[in-house]
């Protein structure tokens, strides 16, 4: 008789359950005197972000909520924005987008936070930007490169932040058009937005007639050995590839075992040198390392990690090695940083009190000058974010950008070069020199 | 209380009277249930009525599946993936034409137990490891379906759909979250109602039989096969239902949503609670919803590094999993049982100032 229902047993099952919820339930968030916004108060505004700090997506990725975090501090501890701390709360979302959904609503109705800052993920971030919008909260940086982010009339509290995979696209097509004329080209891409989006870009520059066979990816199956041998049979002299980090390391390792060595052209997200190496080292067991990484093709929009010269490397490097030495310096480090810098630029010029609306109302008045080589395409049409990229090749561990930056849109455009030199990081590492 | 523990235990008089008194008393706790249910929600905060509304929805898959595992002894790590289907076909319902959300409910219900009808013919020939297997095929290989029809099942992104709206008549100021509570506890309690009066039922007792011994059970005149077919379609109705009501709370259906880890948790969920027990699957749905809220929330309170505290949250989980077993290793409702019986077994030395005598007699009993 285990199945017996007891009475008894019932009701303090429910009481049980009742006891911790109602509890849980009586706290007051974040309001308080002075407030002009949920999240802000007189000292204080509370951010947050959803990201894979657990799981496959983990490696790399988990840097980025810690970089911006770590920048937030250095501006704290300069006295803060307007007088007030930033607090930044990021919660772990396994790049299961039930997940996402939870901790996004625990973020803004626990939490209460004033805004969203660099939700992580295509597939996570889509299934709360409704959620976001509807709620009126700022959605603010969406870190991934989707289209989607930028439909101000649909999203208008959502903001994309870095170069969108079709622009990068066309810039990398371009590349290859030029300087790879005539040769045999393979597409290598992820099944979903990312690398519809990166080959639609692609497609622009390259003729038809280059491309010999594109092959696709699950993310989640490790094993591209077929994908691989198709690409080498089809005869491929370069391989264009929109893949997340794992899997240009993956082709890399099936070209040594099938003794193929193309020119690999990879998307930003997939191309960071110090990621790249770790996992190389860790599929390879030790036995291959940072050397295969050498004369990858890929393209920036920030200055790359190794350009110690640069105003920008210098302050975010500085920060690093204050706040969180025991993460590597590398691509997501450098990508989080930027990323809080340009909030802090927005927060900034959105005014003493700022309040939701505000923060929106800065960023489409445009005019933030970040970390990026190119500008922002911010404005009350177009919430994207970075115009361009910068091609370069990876020599000695680093990437050596060539040429100039190149601009562009999501429509037909031509890539333009954009000819104006980068902005100097301010002095005290905070924008607006407050 | 004691006249009702006694009531439970005295052997009835005829069978018509016994089949209505059950249905009577599920009734009456479903009520109860239900009121309590609806006090809750009507306290709690908004992120606290969607935690509600997720252990809601995790209790109808949880007890779908300890109908299966306790009660008719099949394992199944496959029904992460029964809720998919349930969540896909909901889902692709809601995109399309204004159909009812019950109807909608109903329809994801009658589909994945039409699948179940498939998986539990296979199951039925499959034992122990190897029916663990099977499932466990199903669980990683049916989410990566969606992958194959970009178009029709929109690839790893998935398919979003609007979140129900509350009726007007509740206000306009009504929170989405207690609506999305009340549609999941609602159709927790009917769950409830159904199983608590299908295992009392003779399907109860031929499960149960060929659970113990297939062969007893087919020298008793029972289907050995059939009865562990229907075992499973039941089973995979509440996994669809449950992925409907997913739907419902997350407005998502995504192949990252159902991944192996779900499937563990809800097997997880029910040796948590105890294996076997309807009230077992309120304690694991809670536990699975309560303990990795609250561990993250113990981690973060312990100002570690992110990377330290991420897993710490995992570890917390994992321990607190331990301990349940090793302090209750029926069960957190057995645990419950067995203090129930401790109180009702005080109160009746009390009332016969005697010493602890009859104590021992309930430690017996149980």
């Amino acid at each position: 008789m285990r199945l017996s229902t007891r009475p008894l047993a019932a009701a303090i099952a429910l009481a049980a359950l009742a006891g911790p919820l109602g509890a849980c339930g009586s706290d007051s968030g974040g309001g308080g005197g002075g407030a002009s916004a949920p999240g802000v108060t007189k000292t204080q505004i509370t951010l947050g972000g959803h990201f894979p700090l657990t799981g496959p997506a983990a490696p790399g990725y988990s840097e980025i909520p810690q970089a911006i975090d770590a920048y937030f501090k250095s501006v704290n501890a300069a006295g803060g924005v307007n007088g007030r701390k930033l607090k930044f709360i990021s919660r772990d979302d396994g790049y299961n987008p039930a997940n996402t959904v939870k901790v996004t609503k625990q973020l803004v109705l626990q939490d209460k936070v004033f805004g969203l800052l660099g939700g992580l993920g295509t597939p996570t971030h889509s299934k709360v930007v409704d959620f976001l919008n509807a709620s009126r909260v700022p959605d603010l940086f969406v870190a991934s490169g989707c289209l989607c982010w930028d439909e101000p009339g649909k999203h208008p509290w959502t903001f994309g932040w870095q170069p969108d995979y079709y622009v990068e696209g066309k810039v990398l097509g371009q590349h290859i058009a030029q300087q790879f004329k005539g040769k045999k080209v393979a597409y290598f891409l992820q099944n979903d937005d990312f690398g519809d989006d990166g080959a639609k870009g692609l497609d622009k520059f390259v003729p038809a007639a280059q491309v010999v066979t594109r092959q696709t990816y699950e993310p989640g199956n490790t094993d591209i050995g077929p994908q691989m041998a198709k690409i080498k049979a089809s005869g491929a002299e370069v391989i264009a590839s929109f893949s997340i980090p794992a899997y240009t390391a993956l082709v890399k390792l099936a070209g040594v075992k099938l003794n193929y060595d193309p020119t690999l052209v990879v998307s930003n997200v997939g191309s960071d040198p110090t990621t790249l190496t770790g996992l190389l080292k860790s599929f390879s067991k030790g036995k291959a390392g940072g050397s295969l990484i050498e004369g990858i093709v890929s393209d920036t929009y920030l200055p790359p990690t190794g350009d110690t010269s640069n105003s920008w490397i210098k302050l975010f490097k500085g920060i690093h090695d204050k706040y969180i030495p025991k993460l590597p310096w590398d691509g997501n480090v450098l990508y989080g940083m930027s990323l809080a810098y340009t909030f802090v630029q927005a927060l900034d010029k959105a005014g003493a009190n700022p309040t939701r609306q505000g923060i929106v109302d800065a960023l489409e008045a445009g005019g933030l000058k970040g970390p990026g080589l190119v500008p922002f395409r911010f404005s009350k049409d177009s919430h994207a974010g970075y115009t361009g990229v910068q091609v370069g090749t990876i020599k000695d561990g680093n990437l050596a950008v060539t040429g100039k930056p190149l601009t562009s849109d999501d429509a037909d455009a031509p890539n333009e070069p954009y000819t104006q030199t980068q902005p100097e990081a301010p002095a005290n590492g905070i924008p607006g020199g407050s | 209380m004691a006249t009702e523990v006694e009531t439970s235990v005295r052997p009835r008089s005829t069978p018509r009277r016994m089949l209505d008194q059950t249905l009577v008393r599920h009734l009456a706790i479903a009520l109860a249930a239900g009121l309590a249910l609806y006090l809750l929600s009507q306290s709690l905060s908004a992120f606290d009525n969607l935690q509600l509304a997720t252990m809601a929805y995790y209790f109808v898959a949880v007890a779908g599946l300890t109908v299966l595992t306790g009660l008719n002894g099949q394992i199944s790590l496959g029904h992460g993936a029964l809720m998919a289907i349930g969540a896909y076909t909901a889902a692709k319902l809601l995109e399309g034409p204004a159909w009812p959300l019950a109807l909608v409910l109903v329809v994801s219900t009658v589909v994945t137990a039409v699948a179940g009808v498939l998986a539990g013919a296979a199951a039925a020939r499959l034992r122990g490891p190897y029916l663990a297997g099977a499932t466990l095929a199903l669980a990683v290989g049916l989410p990566s379906i969606a992958d194959k029809f970009p178009g029709f099942l929109g690839a790893a992104n998935g398919i979003s759909v609007t979140p129900p709206i509350p009726p007007g008549s509740l206000g306009a100021t009504f929170p989405l979250e207690r609506w999305q509570a009340w549609i999941t506890c609602l159709a927790a309690v009917i769950v409830y109602v159904l199983l608590a009066n299908l295992v009392r039922s003779r399907f109860g007792r031929s499960f149960r039989a060929v659970r113990d011994s297939e062969v007893a059970a087919e020298l008793a005149g029972l289907h050995v096969a059939r009865t562990q077919v229907l075992a499973f379609v039941v089973s995979a109705a509440c996994a669809g239902l449950a992925g409907g009501l997913f739907v419902v709370v997350t407005q998502l259906a995504a192949p990252g949503a159902f991944p192996l880890a779900l499937s563990v948790a809800l097997l997880t969920g029910v040796i948590l609670g105890g294996l076997g027990s309807l009230m077992g699957a309120v304690w694991g749905a809670a536990a699975l919803v309560l303990i990795p809220t609250w561990s993250d929330d113990l981690s973060k309170s312990l100002s570690l590094s992110t990377n330290v505290q991420a897993n710490l949250a995992l570890a917390v989980y994992g321990v607190v999993l331990i301990a349940v077993m090793l302090a209750a290793p029926g069960g957190l409702q057995a645990a419950v049982d067995r203090a129930a019986g401790a109180v009702t077994g005080a109160l009746r030395t009390s009332n016969r100032s005697r010493g602890s005598g009859p104590r021992l007699e309930e430690e017996k009993e149980t």
